[in-house]
């Protein structure tokens, strides 16, 4: 029986997938499935609920917090991974030059990444600080402005300064995994563009670029996945204020689900960001993926 | 907390207002009415868990666990108290009542009582002795922990109460030689204050505690979010009134309030940025222990007031509600129940109160009697803020809508918009209406 298993392909595969498919199970197909099942309900923290069908969908839908919520989720998510985008090629552009002390500022480059989200988003806070702003201290002596900025306390201002917190938070992320990208390209594409007259734009657009786009696709699915699902920065920051101009989709849903104890309300928002998230992960593989393979010519 | 219940209240406990202004010279702990003395006879083997919001002044937890140890020498029961940040209590709470495992006895906040009512033991007979010893139960109480005005679900601890801090040096320089105590003079020594150039503060952003002077602000011009049958009514011309006056004292606030979070104001204010706000005694507290000289030479000039009156003509105050659950799954009963009347007796309690330097109000009348509300003047204020209580969910029944209304931050959120202008204060109230109604469904 023992060696009849072990000679079956079939079952060992099984065997050894077992392991890692209790996992994902456990920890991530139930707890979806869970939260998909919440959003139908009417259950409270501690509560079980009745089935209320779409009712927390519909309500949402016209919840004016709710929508706000979700225009600035939108807006965030948008704005920030653009930024990340560019100033990360730019950085990871500039590392993979041969730089003096290159290890050094590869090295320092992560900090912002290593330091925990949580205390990153107090040194913001208190930068944005209405009466401590060190920012605006600086400008008031230099002359340049006559009252502090109110980062934090006008809707723009607020949505520009989280969003500023973010990206600091994220470029390194996107820089690094780029310039690991950028060294398998072969240096003889440089080389032999650069003998046919390439000029280091055109090496950039025709070589880097087209080379570089399955790294791009991936990590910035990732950054995209991240920052849409952020939540620590605006609770430190702004707990979703003024105004609610701040509040993601993550932190309502926590502030409605766990402060609130509207359990129900607070997954149907948590699935409600689900197709979004899905879009950005269709839009990275089909768009991207693809079409580098197309250039490639190895599509399937 | 409906006129009915103020009457029985009074009538329940009549010599309260008497008891209150007995003089430093009588007896000050003999008990007004002469209460049968209770125990409870712990079960066998019993050993207790506490679960309890950590504490916001040091002297708190450390009185509490002497407190605990006397307690654990005197009966041998073990009791072990976990402590948890105390807007993290509630969830756990909630899980606690509703799976039937978990710590024995919780200490949570405001209506938390209120969500699982028929998961609490019935503490009538505790909440009656101590309510006769000590004087008599606050309204307050009443409402949170004896919804049917018959049986109590748990037993009142205190309030961290809210009141307005203010430099004297600064309101003297505007012209007031003693703080407001309505509404209107409120007003004048704000913008007097923005004229020397001393603005107050007071938060508006997504703040859980500082932002519960908005509560004042709507009841005390008669405005309220729901009726006693809970039917949302906070669309009011009476709330209009109040978004109004919130808009004048808006435009006095120092720059930046819409985006205050509940440290900001204190640091503000140790900072001598800002003249007036509102908050506990901690910014008081803080001059006492802080390191700084700066932070310590502001100790004199500190003074605390109480909310002036509005239009209604009573004080209409909101305060972080302190109360001490027993879960009905708990295996020993009567040791808890021991526990919480050991602990509420004046052997304990008023050390206990006294440790907390004036942070945390008394439920009970008689304990207003402590010497921690007169052995500074400073403290008296804060002495009665349980006394002036109402719940966030005046003045409707306490439960899931309004815990979920005021962790929404309806109220915060309407008087911003309208303060700040991004909204007309009729806009503003409209959209708390139906941010409400959504709570208040059922």
């Amino acid at each position: 029986m023992f060696d009849k298993l072990q000679n079956s392909r079939n079952a060992l595969g099984l065997i050894f997938m077992m392991p890692a498919a209790i996992l994902l199970v456990l920890f991530l197909t139930y707890p979806l499935g869970l939260g998909v099942w919440l959003g139908f309900t009417d259950a409270k923290v501690g509560r079980a609920g009745e089935w209320v069908g779409f009712e927390n969908y519909v309500f949402l839908a016209t919840d004016s917090v709710t929508q706000l919520a979700l225009f600035n989720t939108l807006f965030y998510t948008t704005i920030a991974s653009v930024l990340k985008f560019f100033l990360g090629l730019w950085l990871a552009l500039l590392l993979n030059r041969n730089l003096r002390l290159k290890s050094f500022f590869r090295a320092v480059i992560l900090l912002p990444y290593i330091v925990p989200t949580a205390l990153s988003a107090i040194a913001f806070w208190w930068l944005f600080d209405a009466q401590f702003s060190v920012i605006s201290w600086v400008l008031v002596k230099m002359g340049i402005i006559d009252t502090y900025i109110d980062f934090l306390g006008s809707p723009w201002n607020a949505r520009f300064s989280v969003i500023a917190a973010n990206v600091w938070r994220g470029v390194p992320f996107v820089a690094i995994t780029l310039l690991a990208g950028l060294q398998t390209i072969s240096p003889s594409y440089y080389e032999a563009s650069a003998i046919d007259g390439a000029t280091p734009w055109q090496q950039f657009r025709y070589v880097t670029l087209p080379l570089l786009t399955p790294i791009i696709a991936v990590v910035m699915t990732f950054s995209v996945l991240f920052t849409f699902t952020d939540f620590q920065l605006i609770y430190v920051i702004t707990r979703g204020g003024p105004l609610n101009a701040t509040h993601l989709m993550a932190t309502l849903s926590f502030q409605r689900a766990i402060s609130g104890g509207a359990l129900g309300e607070g997954a149907a928002i948590s699935i409600a960001m689900v197709p979004f998230l899905l879009a950005a992960i269709m839009f990275s593989y089909f768009g991207l993926q693809r079409r580098v393979w197309q250039q490639g010519g190895g599509d399937k | 907390m409906s006129e009915i219940n103020r009457r029985k209240f009074l009538a329940n406990s009549a010599g309260v207002a008497a008891a209150a202004t007995v003089g430093a010279g009588s007896a000050i702990w003999a008990p007004f009415v002469q209460a049968q003395p209770l125990s409870f006879k712990p079960e066998k083997g019993a050993k207790l868990r506490v679960l309890r919001w950590s504490r916001f002044v040091q002297g708190d937890i450390d009185a509490y666990m002497i407190n605990v140890k006397k307690f654990t020498e005197k009966t041998g029961i073990e009791v072990r108290v976990d402590n948890e940040g105390w807007e993290d209590v509630r969830p756990k709470a909630a899980v606690a009542a509703n799976t039937g495992a978990g710590p024995d006895i919780i200490l949570s906040t405001n209506d938390d009582a209120n969500l699982y009512p028929e998961k609490l033991l019935d503490v009538t007979d505790l909440a009656t002795y101590l309510g006769k010893k000590y004087g008599g139960w606050y309204p307050a109480c009443e409402a949170y922990l004896r919804p049917d005005g018959k049986k109590w679900i748990g037993i009142g601890l205190g309030a961290a109460g809210a009141m307005l801090v203010y430099r004297q040096s600064m309101v003297k320089a505007a012209g007031f030689d003693t703080f407001p105590k309505d509404t209107t003079n409120f007003l004048k020594l704000l913008k007097a204050l923005k004229e020397k150039n001393t603005p107050s503060g007071f938060a508006l952003g997504n703040a859980t505690g500082d932002g519960l002077w908005t509560n004042w602000l709507i009841w005390s011009h008669g405005g309220k979010l729901v009726d006693a049958n809970n039917k949302v009514v906070i669309d009011s011309p009476e709330t209009i009134q109040a978004l109004e006056y919130a808009k004048e004292m808006y435009a006095t606030f120092v720059p930046g309030t819409l985006s205050w979070l509940d440290p900001n104001n204190n640091k503000a204010f140790l900072d001598s940025q800002i003249s007036l706000t509102n908050n506990g005694i901690s910014i008081y507290y803080a001059t006492k222990t802080s390191a700084d000289q700066k932070v310590k030479d502001l100790k004199e000039d500190i003074f605390h007031a109480q909310y002036p009156i509005g239009p209604v003509g009573v004080p209409t105050e909101s305060h972080l509600f302190f109360n001490q659950m027993i879960m009905k799954y708990t295996k020993y009963p009567n040791a808890a129940k021991e526990f919480l009347r050991f602990m509420m007796e004046q052997e304990q309690f008023d050390p206990w109160l006294t440790a907390a330097g004036g942070y945390i109000a008394p439920p009970l009348a008689e304990y207003a009697k402590s010497a921690i509300w007169t052995s500074d003047p400073k403290h008296t204020p804060y002495r009665d803020c349980v006394k002036n209580l109402r719940p966030a969910g005046y003045a409707g029944k306490l439960g899931y809508a309004s815990a979920g209304a005021a962790a929404d931050f309806i109220v915060v959120n309407m008087v911003a918009e309208a303060a700040s202008g991004s909204k007309t204060p009729k806009e503003a109230a409209e959209r708390a209406q139906k941010r409400a109604e959504r709570y208040y469904k059922v």
